[in-house]
């Protein structure tokens, strides 16, 4: 086990350097454009009537060569925790960061939640009743989550019920701190379309891995004993079929952050999406690449304990 | 038996094989037949859309402008007085394009690369999996977002950069199957009579895993039609005049949407319509051609063995029957 954890921390480190290899080669691999179109976009007009090359190159780090762009900006990040500042408002890049995590966190966090309670006690009823009408309901009901993309459904929520009852979601953020109940009606809405577009993949998982322990010896043995069927399911069956539930999540994050970047746009969340979303499209990169970095290596890290975790929870497993 | 009734019977046999899959497909995945319809629909809508589309995709009618559903204009109209089901209709187009070639271009890739990484194995494996594995850290969306706002939005753009992409991250599935295939025995001879590198994956290992390369190509297909979905409706995807499904849900449409809700349903619908056929094809797909694929609860059916011959699983009573 111990020769397992060091070998998967090891692993990681490839991992991680070439999460910010592939960042930081994305951003700087088509040379002058950059620069090109910052010149296309915001030079000329607007009062601005010359925008300084050489002074913005020189800030990107941009005038020397580009393993030393690399190895530069991965020694800031590393001895110095810098990761640059804003092209246009000249602030650490930190601080904007410090300032939108918990938005993103906590509709993460909420719309895993929805996911779960969605998924697992669907999926076990599916599972319990086979072939039945309320399996293929709860199938249906699986699919319609899958097929329904989150920006459609995040859109009728906001444009219906406006029209039919007047009611709009909340737009000014409240952090939680502030007010607790303000906080959550502002999230209930995102957290849940959210967690409505991962919850169809589990629910799905969550049946199939439910059919297959239900048809343990194990399971036959525990019918036999006469034991209740709520019993049955809940003690025997389901803790081993969640196990793979549980990695699944791991899995399952980089799309949630996708969608994440998507439903705050949406509901106007002053999260990490929203802070991405306008810093790409002011092409302020220094912002772009700390935001995606720290993004990724947080999910390498996650998918590391998902993958430690599966040793605790079943103990059937052994790493050698 | 001649060469020529050799072929005959081979010919005979491919041609029975698809059939044979088609009447199992009705007979056995209702869904999956109704996802089947749905999608052949929609690649015929597709092809002859400028032939069905009552107006073409930009042609602005002023006056009709945020008009509701009428015989005029079907769907309605948008905030621009453009009709609403000639650009869904022609966005089609798009969402079919798209999701055809990425996924191509997505299951080439890690196709070349699962079979080259697991076949290798050793360092090459070790690097190229931790690659991999910082790809799928990477969330796509994010990826594709950022690499379009440098390359600039565009069709063939979003096509290229969510087939390669993806490609890369699916290579771990692809890999996997050809490690368990490393293990069989024919190929352990084949390697000792000399068959070279080359001839054990095209004879070997190729075929035996055509039918997982099907299925990943066909799950792959929905997955591309709602990321470009995604990106267009964040403006990082098929520049506006360009009907997408999710180019039509977002930017200046959104702020009319109060005003003429018809303008958020119906790309959504289509899209939905879409993925959710594209889906139940692919599962009854799956079923069909790979039972092992289901996660243990698969019932054994026939395996394709390869170059189009069939051989009956004798453990499969289901497959004498047919």
């Amino acid at each position: 086990m111990r020769a397992y954890i060091i070998r998967r921390l090891l692993l990681t480190i490839p991992t991680v350097f070439f999460v910010s290899l592939i960042i930081f080669f994305v951003i700087r691999a088509i040379p002058g454009s950059i620069i090109d179109k910052m010149e296309a976009e915001f030079g000329g007009g607007y009062g601005v009537t010359k925008i300084d090359i050489a002074g913005i190159k020189h800030q990107l780090g941009l005038d020397v060569p580009i393993y030393t762009q690399y190895g530069r900006w991965v020694t800031k990040i590393v001895l110095h925790g810098d990761l640059g500042t804003s092209l246009w408002k000249g602030t650490p890049v930190i601080n904007d960061i410090k300032q939108r995590w918990p938005v993103t966190f906590e509709l993460g966090i909420l719309a895993l939640l929805v996911t779960q309670i969605i998924a697992i006690p669907v999926g076990v009823y599916s599972a319990l009743r086979q072939d039945n009408i309320g399996d293929y309901i709860a199938r249906s009901f699986a699919i319609f989550c899958i097929a329904v993309p989150s920006f459609w459904l995040a859109t009728l929520v906001i444009v219906y019920p406006s029209i039919w009852w007047g009611y709009t979601p909340p737009i000014m953020y409240v952090p939680f701190g502030v007010n607790p109940i303000g906080n959550l009606k502002m999230f209930i809405l995102p957290a849940v379309v959210l967690g409505m577009s991962g919850a169809g993949g589990n629910m799905r998982l969550m049946r199939t891995m439910m059919l297959e322990v239900l048809r343990q010896d194990y399971i036959r043995t525990a019918w036999s004993k006469g034991l209740k069927e709520r019993v049955v399911v809940m003690r025997h069956a389901l803790k081993n079929a969640l196990i793979p539930v549980v990695t699944m999540i791991g899995y399952q994050l980089p799309v949630l952050v996708g969608g994440a970047v998507i439903i705050e746009n949406i509901f106007n969340l002053p999260g990490m999406g929203r802070l991405l979303t306008d810093a790409t499209t002011s092409r302020d990169y220094p912002i772009v690449t700390a935001v995606v970095l720290i993004i990724s290596v947080v999910l390498v890290f996650i998918n590391l304990l998902t993958d430690l975790s599966y040793g605790f929870l079943d103990p059937r497993i052994h790493y050698r | 038996m001649s060469d020529k009734t050799l072929e005959r019977t081979i010919e005979h046999k491919k041609r029975s094989k698809s059939v044979e899959l088609v009447m199992r497909l009705i007979k056995e995945k209702p869904l999956g037949t109704v996802g089947a319809v749905i999608t052949l629909i929609l690649l015929i809508v597709a092809i002859i859309a400028p032939l069905i589309a009552p107006y073409g995709m930009n042609d602005v009618h002023s006056l009709n402008a945020l008009e509701g559903p009428s015989s005029k204009f079907l769907l309605g109209t948008d905030n621009l007085g453009r009709d609403l089901l000639s650009r869904v209709i022609f966005g089609a187009r798009i969402s079919v394009i798209v999701g055809l070639m990425s996924s191509l271009i997505s299951t080439i890739i890690s196709t070349f690369l699962g079979v080259l990484s697991a076949y290798i194995g050793g360092t090459f494996d070790l690097i190229l999996q931790r690659f991999v594995d910082a790809e799928l850290s990477i969330p796509n969306l994010l990826l594709l977002m950022i690499i379009i706002s440098m390359v600039g939005p565009g069709l063939w753009q979003v096509i290229l950069c969510l087939g390669i992409s993806n490609g890369i991250g699916n290579t771990r599935m692809i890999r996997s199957l050809v490690i368990g295939l490393k293990e069989n025995v024919y190929i352990n001879s084949a390697v000792s009579l000399g068959a070279s590198t080359r001839e054990i994956i095209f004879q070997h290992i190729l075929p035996n895993i055509m039918a997982p390369i099907i299925i990943l190509f066909s799950m792959t297909v929905p997955w591309m039609i709602l990321n470009e979905a995604g990106l267009s409706f964040l403006g990082f995807g098929i520049p506006p005049p360009q009907p997408s499904w999710g180019g039509m849900l977002s930017g200046s449409a959104r702020r009319y949407m109060l005003k003429d809700p018809w303008m958020a349903l119906w790309p959504g619908l289509a899209l939905s319509v879409t993925v959710y056929a594209v889906n139940m094809f692919g599962d009854a797909l799956r079923d069909l051609l790979d039972p092992r694929l289901r996660g243990g609860i698969g019932r054994y059916g026939r395996k394709i063995k390869r170059k189009g011959t069939i051989k009956s699983n004798p453990a499969a009573p289901e497959g004498e029957s047919l």
